[in-house]
């Protein structure tokens, strides 16, 4: 089975529809799919909801995705950082549903395991609690949180084989996996393809069938808070 | 004289052990980790690393590689990777011993309000409530005053709640108080504090 495409608009064909569920990877602007988030804008399918910790900044990430009014629906643990977002949310133009960061982890990654909902004790007592069941196990209380069930999964990883399977780079590993597990159908786009049999199968971090497509492409990998030393200081 | 942020920092340094994983929130607890010393301590980021190292040499900034508030940062030679649902399983699960945390309100019972103001810009809880909810202990680092001078330590928290019953100690400019039964007790001032002063400043139980 072919999973390679040749550009991001190739191996989205035939996967977008107007008012779709949709997982993305990547934390801040970290390992964010960059190249399918613009296959997505091109494409011009409608009254998305995307659930990824975050929104991108204005004009680069998910950004451009809420520049275009795509985006119907964000769910989501932190939406700082983006001017166009908070203007769309504060005119009631965009749905925003605020998840724990550790709640929407898990939540992708139930989805991905056949688990429909799972309890945890994160948010009890909270505005997140509101409206949903809570149980008692050894005396502690924990709310019913539900696994969520994509219609597509886009990713971003440093390499992979044509098989798909995947290895991720320090901190841009994030939410990638979980997303990936949690669609129907998963996208990724990789800074490499490299022949098979040249990954260790024991250093595989997300195994090729969470992988139904795959292109390969230059990244910009932008910095959103540049942190330094001064050599002196060492 | 109260303690100022680096002096809270060194006091909230004091909370940790040899050998414990920890977690580090922003603004006055990142300070915490300048206090250390020699003792062994990993830092987790949330985003998915155990081994948290300084911030990079100029030059030398790798966009694959940042802490959970988004600045670039290094790795050590104890770092491991993984990914969001493995880090919030460790920090749900337990195997995290402390998380140091910013408040804008803490009350009597534990309860923890850092995340929301009502009717101003809500940004999001992030990973707070996973972390309050999951690790062995929570640690508060804050003013114990606004800048209005109202209390922070208050009876009840005024604001929408991170966590409920979730804290255990609060390090303030004034001192440290922990979370009892009935209220809060004074652990001790800071130099020149008195506790008359930091008994005015609060308005929880003290017991």
């Amino acid at each position: 089975m072919k999973k390679v495409y040749g550009s991001a608009s190739e191996a989205l064909d035939g996967l977008l529809f107007d008012g779709m569920l949709i997982a993305a990877g990547g934390f801040g602007l970290c390992g964010i799919p960059e190249l399918l988030i613009d296959g997505i804008v091109e494409s011009g399918v409608k009254d998305l909801t995307v659930a990824s910790n975050n929104a991108g900044v204005d004009g680069f990430g998910l950004g451009k995705l809420l520049d275009t009014r795509q985006i119907r629906k964000m769910m989501s643990s932190y939406v700082g950082e983006n001017a166009e977002f908070m203007r769309q949310y504060l005119s009631g133009e965009l749905e925003l549903e605020f998840n724990p960061q550790g709640t929407l982890a898990e939540r992708m990654r139930a989805g991905g395991c056949g688990i429909p909902g799972f309890y945890t004790k994160t948010g009890v007592g909270t505005v997140i609690a509101e409206g949903k069941e809570v149980k008692s196990f050894r005396g502690e209380d924990y709310i019913l949180e539900e696994g969520i069930f994509a219609d597509l999964s886009i990713v971003k990883a440093w390499k992979a084989d044509e098989t798909g399977n995947l290895v991720f780079r320090k901190t841009a590993r994030n939410f990638n996996p979980p997303a990936a597990m949690c669609g129907k159908v998963c996208v990724a786009e990789v800074e490499e393809i490299v022949p098979l049999g040249s990954l260790d199968p024991d250093k595989i971090h997300l195994p090729g069938i969470y992988v139904h497509r795959l292109i390969q492409g230059e990244h910009e990998k932008r910095i959103e808070q540049r942190t330094v030393r001064k050599r002196e200081e060492a | 004289m109260p303690w100022d942020r680096n002096q809270m920092a060194a006091r909230a340094a004091e909370e940790l052990e040899d050998g414990m994983y920890v977690n580090l929130g922003i603004g006055i607890p990142t300070l915490v980790a300048n206090y250390v010393g020699d003792k062994d301590i990993t830092l987790q980021s949330e985003n998915g690393m155990l081994g948290m190292g300084p911030f990079p040499f100029e030059g030398e900034e790798d966009p694959d590689l940042i802490n959970a508030g988004k600045q670039t940062i290094t790795e050590l030679r104890r770092t491991s990777y993984f990914d969001s649902a493995t880090s919030f399983g460790m920090i749900r699960g337990g195997k995290i011993a402390a998380a140091i945390l910013g408040a804008m309100e803490v009350a009597e019972n534990g309860d923890l309000a850092n995340w929301m103001i009502p009717g101003k810009l809500v940004k999001g809880m992030g990973g707070a409530m996973d972390l309050v909810a999951g690790v062995g202990r929570v640690v508060v680092v804050m003013d114990h005053t606004n800048k209005h001078g109202d209390s922070k330590v208050l009876r009840e928290c005024t604001l929408p709640l991170t966590g409920k019953g979730v804290v255990d100690r609060i390090i303030t400019n004034l001192g440290v108080l922990d979370v009892v039964e009935g209220g809060l007790k004074i652990v001790e001032t800071a130099e020149g504090v008195t506790e008359d002063e930091l008994r005015a400043a609060t308005e929880a139980t003290i017991v």
